[in-house]
């Protein structure tokens, strides 16, 4: 009888939650599969079943190519470096140094910040002439004015310099919590052992935020696929479709230029790159955390 | 590694610390300077955007034509609106299937957890098109429920709630359950008053990541009475007449400054309950 | 026999009263607007409204702020597919073929039926027609518009030893004087610049200034065949790039267009190309005497308009439709267009609108007003074709690709021309 009972309430508490995720999830998720076979409807013509003519468009389309290449380029450049410097920052903030609270308020800010507006900000830095690294390069080393934004060979660090800002300090936060719960008695142990500070963190500290660092790497794994509002502020994608990132280039696709089937076909792609990315991380970490 | 003698020297920092507090502060510094900035102008003329002297003139002026360019208080509302419909339908349905998901047994548990963890992944923000579709069939499009109808549901809640319910010992239950509670009431009682720090921590990382959306927004409002203050901010820095440094980070600060303030405020407790709250 | 007497009085007196109620109900309309030069324009359009509802009963307008130009069209889009469009809407004149495609929106000429009507149709600005304009019918009335010009720093004219009063007036007289315009510091570097034409965003708007100066159109009226191909655009585009690599008179890459009244004021360039839109912006701001000018000629003078028109949407009962036309004339009529004019820095659509004793006073006190008038002679209509967001686009990755030197401009604007060519296809 009790399981009868816990069968219904189970379902009962879950069911709210589940009509909104599958309404917004996972239905979207496997329509727009469906919808990559079909045209976009337009004034008088309506959708129409064009079975892979999306997926041939795709290949034939340079700026796909081009807005993925940025995507891989965007996430290497920001997913090590962020995790990276989250954990220096938490190690640092976590320390007895001097100023680490008003350092930990300074790290964090950037989180609580909307990244379309500090995009204004960031313009204003990368302004050639009288910009602020313009003002520093010829003030301090009487260097011609750059032009970050306005080169494509620059746009996409440019971008990626703001992402990395945008996000260390919320990992942070994570690699703060976990040190925080790791006994201090280790530290005393390695002490006693003679184990320098780098042997410490090598062979302890590390292997035991590895939890964490899963927890954080995926996390940075779809910002670098989610993080695109300073691009609308600060290129438009531009110059030439140089930091043009792939969510970016589905919004213009759907939502400038009214193309939603081939939209969907983009989604798919990403869809995708996602699965993968976490199917391979969950083997490669596999089997080096150790889970508590 | 470190300095000769450092150690024998108990007073003095050694090098590895001066090292060390030096880049962080070098770090905080670079961190910071986007804030400093937006400071710094608003609260100058816009002569001195580009000019950092310590004789600039101080003035409210940005402030006052930021407020009068835009309806930000409506913008404002329509954030807090937003925001808090959003955290209050994610409580209660996150709790409800945390619950579930920690205390029941039932057919299909497993299955459907993993489909809710794999919202970690697949979130709302990258299916914008088919969502688009969906919200305009139910008629809501241009909406504050439509900005927040695709995130009511939260895997990263549920998955969070639940492993903190499940770290609530079930000599609890037993005890509430002699007591003639009914579930309801022992979630009311017992699990949500002890997962306190996670609510907290949680509901800090919602509110500022809901708070700070701007794609799906922007796609789904188109008036002045629905967009929250990121589209507000957009629709305002994007006009023809050039940038106005000075003004539209007045607004930046205007808009976020709450936030902001209640961080600085909050900030210990914050990580301590992320602490407490076990997410690691 | 009493009671049915009183009955059918009483229903005669009660159709009666619905016959007057039905008179006297209010035609109402919903008015959708863009702004996008700061919370003036949005004030005027009200207070505009709020002027003709008081002089018109019967009739109820909701003018509703829709945000950007882009907010507005997919707003406006999105009711219509919804079944509920507006009645009105401004919307940017280059949506008129996306919203002739979509089936949304009726020729005014349906509704002309005087020659009253008539003579105020043909009483606008032909450059601001043309982009209204398509298979011989009227689809947009020119309202919010504005048309690019030259700004030019006076005292860095004076500094330079060229006179302060005159502009350059052709391509090579903008090579000439940015030449000696140029300034550099100690170690070489350049601190300021002769001209600066933005390029980041929309470049293909100023492009279309080169180009026309150069003879060339970039779109054929139809909307449906670019040539962009075309040499004279391509010479026109190597003029743009060489500005920089060849001539050193313009920074090189990309150049940012909401910084650039900013570049102006901070005199890191002694010209610049912008909106009339910056007038006001310009005025109030720039520490030095400035002077405004017609884009400077090559073949000739030119440049594209910009901005809003008003269009009448398909979805509307013919009482509406008659009610907005009527508004539409009224709010764009000489009186109405020159306050507009005046409170916003938008071109005053009509050669009438300009012969207001209010224009003419305005002009006189600030007469750079004329210069955007002036320009209007040798305007054309802004680039404009059926799936224009994206036809722009490929143009604005090729003027891209082309000033930050990853292709020739040749190549760049052939390769453009193929793609959209193989978008306009369907169209022809």
């Amino acid at each position: 009888m009790m399981h009868r009972r816990e069968w219904i309430y189970g379902w009962l508490f879950l069911s709210p939650a589940l009509l909104f995720l599958f309404t917004f999830t996972h239905y979207p998720a496997v329509k727009t599969v469906f919808s990559s076979f079909f045209s976009t409807p337009r004034g008088r013509r309506p959708e129409e079943f064009i079975g892979l003519e999306n997926y041939r468009t795709l290949i034939q389309d340079e700026v796909f190519w081009q807005v993925l290449m940025n995507n891989f380029w965007f996430a290497v450049g920001t997913i090590p470096a962020s995790i990276g410097i989250a954990l220096a920052m938490a190690l640092w903030v976590n320390s007895r140094l001097k100023g680490r609270t008003l350092s930990r308020v300074a790290f964090f800010a950037p989180t609580v910040l909307p990244l379309i507006a500090v995009a204004n900000i960031w313009m204003f830095f990368y302004t050639p002439g009288f910009g602020l690294i313009d003002q520093l390069r010829s003030g301090l080393f009487g260097l011609p004015a750059g032009n970050i934004l306005g080169n494509p060979d620059s746009v996409l660090a440019a971008m990626i310099v703001v992402a990395i800002w945008k996000e260390a300090g919320f990992f942070m936060i994570f690699y703060l919590a976990a040190l925080q719960s790791i006994p201090p008695v280790l530290r005393e142990a390695a002490d006693v052992e003679g184990a320098s500070s780098f042997y410490y963190f090598r062979k302890i500290l590390f292997p035991l935020l590895m939890p964490t660092t899963l927890f954080v790497s995926i996390n940075a794994i779809i910002n670098s696929f989610r993080l695109v509002d300073h691009i609308f502020v600060m290129t438009d994608g531009g110059p030439d479709n140089a930091s043009s990132l792939l969510l970016f280039y589905i919004y213009e696709v759907a939502f400038k230029y009214w193309q939603t089937g081939y939209a969907a076909t983009l989604t798919v792609v990403m869809l995708v790159l996602l699965s993968i990315l976490a199917i391979g991380q969950f083997f490669l970490f596999d089997r080096k955390v150790h889970y508590q | 590694m470190s300095v000769v003698g450092a150690s024998s020297l108990r007073n003095w920092p050694s090098f590895d610390t001066v090292l060390n507090a030096f880049a962080m502060w070098l770090l905080a510094f670079l961190w910071a300077l986007p804030l400093l900035y937006a400071f710094w102008t608003a609260i100058h003329p816009s002569a001195y955007e580009t000019r950092f002297v310590l004789s600039a003139p101080l003035t409210f002026e940005n402030f006052q034509k930021a407020w009068d360019a835009a309806p930000f208080a409506r913008y404002f509302l329509n954030t807090v609106m937003l925001v808090t419909m959003i955290l209050i339908c994610q409580f209660i349905l996150g709790t409800l299937a945390a619950f579930a998901f920690a205390r029941f047994k039932f057919p299909g548990r497993d299955i459907l957890f993993a489909l809710v963890l794999l919202q970690l992944l697949v979130m709302p923000d990258i299916l914008i098109v088919e969502n688009y579709k969906t919200i305009r069939a139910l008629g809501l499009v241009d909406t504050i429920a439509a900005i927040g109808l695709p995130y009511i549901a939260s895997g990263f809640g549920i998955f969070l709630l639940r492993q903190t319910f499940m770290s609530i010992p079930r000599e609890l239950d037993e005890a509430a359950r002699v007591e003639g509670s009914s579930f309801l009431g022992l979630l009311w009682r017992v699990y949500i008053p002890l997962a306190k720090p996670t609510y907290l921590a949680y509901g800090l990382v919602s509110v500022s990541h809901h708070w700070n959306n701007f794609l799906w927004p922007l796609i789904i409002t188109n008036s002045v009475e629905t967009r929250p203050v990121t589209v507000g901010l957009s629709v305002f820095s994007a006009i023809d007449a050039g940038l106005e440094w000075s003004v539209i980070n007045a607004a930046t600060l205007m808009t976020s400054g709450p936030l902001l303030i209640a961080f600085l405020l909050f900030q210990r407790q914050f990580v301590q309950s992320f602490m407490r709250a076990g997410i690691r | 026999m009493k009671l049915p007497m009183t009955l059918s009085t009483g229903l005669s007196t009660a159709a009666l009263l619905l016959g007057m109620s039905s008179h006297a109900l209010a035609v109402d309309l919903e008015f959708y607007f863009p702004v996008a030069v700061g919370g003036k324009a949005a004030d005027t359009i009200q207070a505009l409204t709020d002027e003709y509802l008081a002089a018109n009963e019967g009739v109820n307008i909701d003018a509703v702020y829709a945000g950007s130009y882009g907010d507005t069209v997919t707003k406006a889009l999105t009711a219509s597919r919804g079944g509920k469009p507006p009645q009105l809407s401004v919307i940017l004149s280059v949506d008129m073929f996306t919203l002739i495609d979509e089936d949304v929106i009726i020729p005014f000429d349906e509704l002309v039926d005087s020659e009253e009507d008539q003579a105020w149709l043909d009483s606008f600005y032909p450059a601001f027609m043309a982009n209204s304009q398509t298979g011989g019918k009227t689809y947009g009335i020119p309202f919010q518009r504005s048309t690019p010009v030259l700004y030019w720093n006076k005292e860095a004219f004076a500094e330079a030893g060229l006179d302060p009063e005159t502009p350059p007036t052709s391509w090579e007289e903008t090579i000439e004087m940015g030449k000696k315009l140029v300034q550099r510091d100690g170690n070489g570097n350049v601190t300021r610049w002769g001209v600066r034409i933005p390029s980041s965003g929309f470049p293909y708007w100023l492009f279309q200034g080169l180009t026309t100066q150069n003879g060339a159109t970039l779109a054929n009226a139809e909307g449906n065949q670019t040539n962009f191909d075309d040499p004279k655009v391509v010479e026109a585009l190597e003029y743009l790039v060489e500005l920089s690599t060849e001539h050193g008179v313009m920074a090189p890459g990309i150049v940012e267009w909401g910084a650039t009244p900013k570049a102006f004021f901070e005199e890191q360039t002694a010209m610049m190309w912008t909106s009339t839109g910056n007038l006001t912006n310009v005025r109030e701001n720039a520490p030095f005497d400035f002077g405004v000018g017609l884009l400077p000629g090559n073949e000739s003078f030119g440049a594209p308009t910009g901005g809003g028109n008003f269009y009448i949407f398909r979805e509307s009962s013919d009482e509406q439709k008659q009610a907005a036309f009527d508004f539409v004339q009224w709010i764009t009529s000489p009186d109405q267009a020159a306050k507009w004019s005046i409170a916003t820095g938008y071109v005053a659509p009509s050669p009438a609108a300009w012969e207001t004793v209010d224009m003419q006073a305005y002009a006189a006190d600030f007469p750079p007003a004329l210069i955007a008038r002036d320009q209007l002679e040798y305007a054309v209509a802004e680039l404009s074709t059926y799936e224009n967001q994206r036809v722009t686009g490929i143009l604005n990755d090729a003027l891209a690709a082309a000033i930050t030197g990853s292709k020739a401009p040749a190549e760049a604007l052939a390769e453009a021309q193929s793609k959209a060519d193989a978008i306009l296809k369907t169209y022809r």
